[in-house]
């Protein structure tokens, strides 16, 4: 018996989560709530036997005991709501919203850190692809200032996204420096069109002080690409990393190199075809965490 | 903190159309946005003289726009704009915003300075990203400006659907842009006349030189029904430039098109101030077409060059293939990302040779 779960949103995200929930086996998905009967999320939890409500977070109120942690896939607005419902009744939460109620977790850097919070922040799929980078590079090295590019295929940014890109950009350079650990961090995103779709891309350049071992840069990167890779099976570099030479006039201050780190995201396919790496990043780190929640628990109980 | 008034410009004569200059912001491309506090106001004060109206200043990827990506400014881009609402006496102070590489914070912080138009500037298809922006424009009592970029890649019907979504959302004026310099006279004619028969606010368009058509495409969009025209000092702006403005003044007083700008002042700032900041000249190169010729971004030019340089790769090659992958604007990573890989397939074939 894994520990019982809910979903809350039934958009893009939230219904790739239920896919990947399904071959989870610390985590048992009971429901996919949505506000819309009609949604196709929605219509796809029934047919694979999950409850599929339509009454959002009153569905949580109304059953308390049914679920142990809830999975929130819908917008950073609404989720400032669901947090306070969802911290009343002891329900932990994941929140996939950039609402960043609780503390950002990026599974192979901080993970560990937060398994007794109550509520969770899975930064943006952004966060979850270029984090680890920035960390990897801070951690052989100081890094005065970084940056991300992410670009997502038009098909795969549903409408949250499109409505509120600057939360994606605040929430993502926070990330960056209070996870990375670059002093100062810059996130930038862009929609591309193209069909067929492209794949998600990310770029990751972070300044590179006087006196930094390159080769520890590169191994550190390649290792951590390794890592992230365990729980996101389609990630991956595009080239091998790096170094340019500049100088640079960053915000951080001057530098005489930088590395540039360029990543593909190919998604498991699970939901949106796979194109949308960004949904798969997201819900694939969501998954990881929970299930380090649940473990987490079941030794604590 | 209070905003400063903005004083609306004075009593001004009759004109066809309205000139916006961006001698500031796209001319920032062609300069790798080395503007100094000094050359913006010799600028503004030029411009304003010369009677424009709107005159655009940031970083040449809008506000935020300085970083690694896109080319770090040699000066913060809101000491610019302060030097330039100082050095304005008619002209109002425009700020081009692009949503993913600046916020609305950007737009609080210039619209504090007195900035009085805000330029929301999106791909040509991805118009719904804008409605915040808009709506906070708008909110903050500054002229929302919808502003649709790499008009190429959407047709005339495509692109009346994404402008009638801005003007949903509050913008006061639309513009398509050819960022990639890679519209024919007839393809510019299509879409204003069918974007100007579906909305109720002014179109605007911007163009650029990359197939030196800007300036007959900026008639030919008068001659639909535009009603707002940009172009840049000497042309100075991504790829082979943008619509030179005092050729433009020139040409529409010989076709009688009240432009309310004055050539023969133009013609002087061209020459005496934007001209002499030019590290290069401002033409149709090869790499300068092959923008306009393959539909690639304009600002990519600089930027692959230099990674040309780097890895030793073609310019050529590197701008074709971006062309391919259907780079949009802001893609300027994928540049280092295609030149690796042609130096590493060149590397490959060297050694099987």
């Amino acid at each position: 018996m894994g520990l019982p779960v809910a979903i809350i949103g039934s958009g893009n995200i939230g219904t790739d989560l239920m896919y990947k929930l399904g071959r989870s086996d610390q985590l048992d998905l009971v429901a996919l709530i949505g506000i819309d009967p009609d949604s196709d999320g929605l219509a796809r939890a029934r047919s694979l036997g999950y409850e599929a409500p339509a009454n959002g977070i009153d569905w949580v109120s109304e059953n308390p005991n049914a679920v142990k942690l809830v999975f929130d896939a819908t917008s950073a607005y609404v989720h400032v709501r669901h947090a306070k419902v969802l911290a009343e009744l002891g329900i932990t939460a994941v929140d996939l919203t950039p609402a960043a109620r609780g503390p950002k977790v990026i599974p192979p850097v901080n993970l560990m850190e937060h398994l007794d919070a109550p509520n969770v922040n899975m930064v943006t799929c952004g966060g979850q692809a270029t984090t680890p980078m920035v960390a990897a590079v801070s951690r052989v090295t100081r890094v005065p200032y970084a940056e991300m590019v992410s670009t997502v295929s038009s098909k795969s940014a549903g409408p949250g996204t499109r409505q509120n890109i600057d939360e994606f950009t605040r929430t993502t350079s926070k990330a960056l420096e209070e996870i990375g650990g670059a002093e100062i961090g810059k996130a930038i995103i862009i929609l591309n069109p193209a069909e067929p779709p492209i794949l998600m891309r990310n770029t990751v350049f972070c300044a590179l002080p006087e006196g930094t071992d390159h080769d520890a840069v590169r191994e550190s990167v390649i290792s951590m690409v390794a890592d992230v890779a365990k729980y996101v099976p389609g990630y991956r570099l595009k080239q091998e990393p790096v170094i340019e030479e500049g100088p640079f006039n960053t915000p951080g201050g001057v530098v005489p190199h930088r590395v540039v780190v360029l990543l593909e995201v190919e998604g498991a396919g699970d939901y949106l075809p796979t194109y949308a790496g960004n949904l798969d990043i997201m819900t694939a780190a969501a998954v990881r965490v929970g299930e380090a929640i649940a473990t987490h628990q079941e030794v604590s109980a | 903190m209070t905003a400063v008034a903005i004083e609306p410009a004075t009593e001004t004569p009759a004109r066809d159309f309205r000139l916006i200059d961006s001698t500031l912001r796209d001319g920032s491309h062609a300069i790798s946005h080395q503007y100094e506090v000094a050359q913006v106001e010799a600028i503004v004060r030029g411009l304003d003289a010369a009677g424009v109206q709107v005159i655009e200043v940031a970083h040449g990827d809008g506000l935020g726009g300085s970083s690694f990506n896109y080319g770090f400014s040699k000066v913060n881009e809101l000491e610019l704009v302060e030097a330039a609402v100082n050095a304005t006496t008619n002209a109002q102070i425009a700020c081009l915003l692009v949503p993913g590489i600046g916020t609305v914070d950007d737009l609080r912080r210039v619209r504090d300075l007195g900035v009085g138009v805000a330029r929301i500037a999106v791909h040509c298809t991805e118009a719904d990203i804008t409605e915040q922006h808009i709506k906070i424009a708008h909110d903050l009592g500054m002229e929302a400006v919808g502003f649709l970029m790499m008009a190429h890649m959407n047709t005339p019907e495509g692109l009346l659907q994404q402008a009638r979504l801005l003007e949903s959302y509050g913008a006061d004026t639309i513009y398509i842009a050819d960022s990639a310099g890679a519209l024919t006279t007839n393809e510019v004619r299509a879409r204003v006349a069918e974007i100007v028969g579906g909305i109720n606010v002014p179109l605007g368009v911007h163009a650029h030189q990359n197939l030196q058509l800007a300036v007959a495409n900026s008639i030919a969009a008068y001659e639909e029904g535009a009603r707002n025209l940009d172009g840049t000092s000497a042309g100075l702006g991504a790829g082979a430039g943008n619509c030179p403005t005092e050729i433009l003044a020139a040409v529409c007083e010989k076709n009688g098109i009240v432009s309310g700008v004055d050539p023969l002042a133009l013609m002087d700032v061209a020459e005496e101030i934007t001209r002499p900041l030019m590290p290069r000249a401002q033409v149709v190169d090869r790499a300068g077409l092959l923008l306009g010729y393959a539909g690639v971004y304009g600002s990519f030019l600089l930027h692959a060059q230099k990674a040309a340089e780097r890895y030793g790769v073609s310019q050529a090659e590197i701008l074709l293939e971006l062309g391919a992958r259907k780079a949009v604007g802001g893609q300027e990573d994928m540049i280092i990302d295609v030149a690796v890989e042609l130096a590493r397939k060149h590397a490959a074939m060297e050694a099987t040779s």
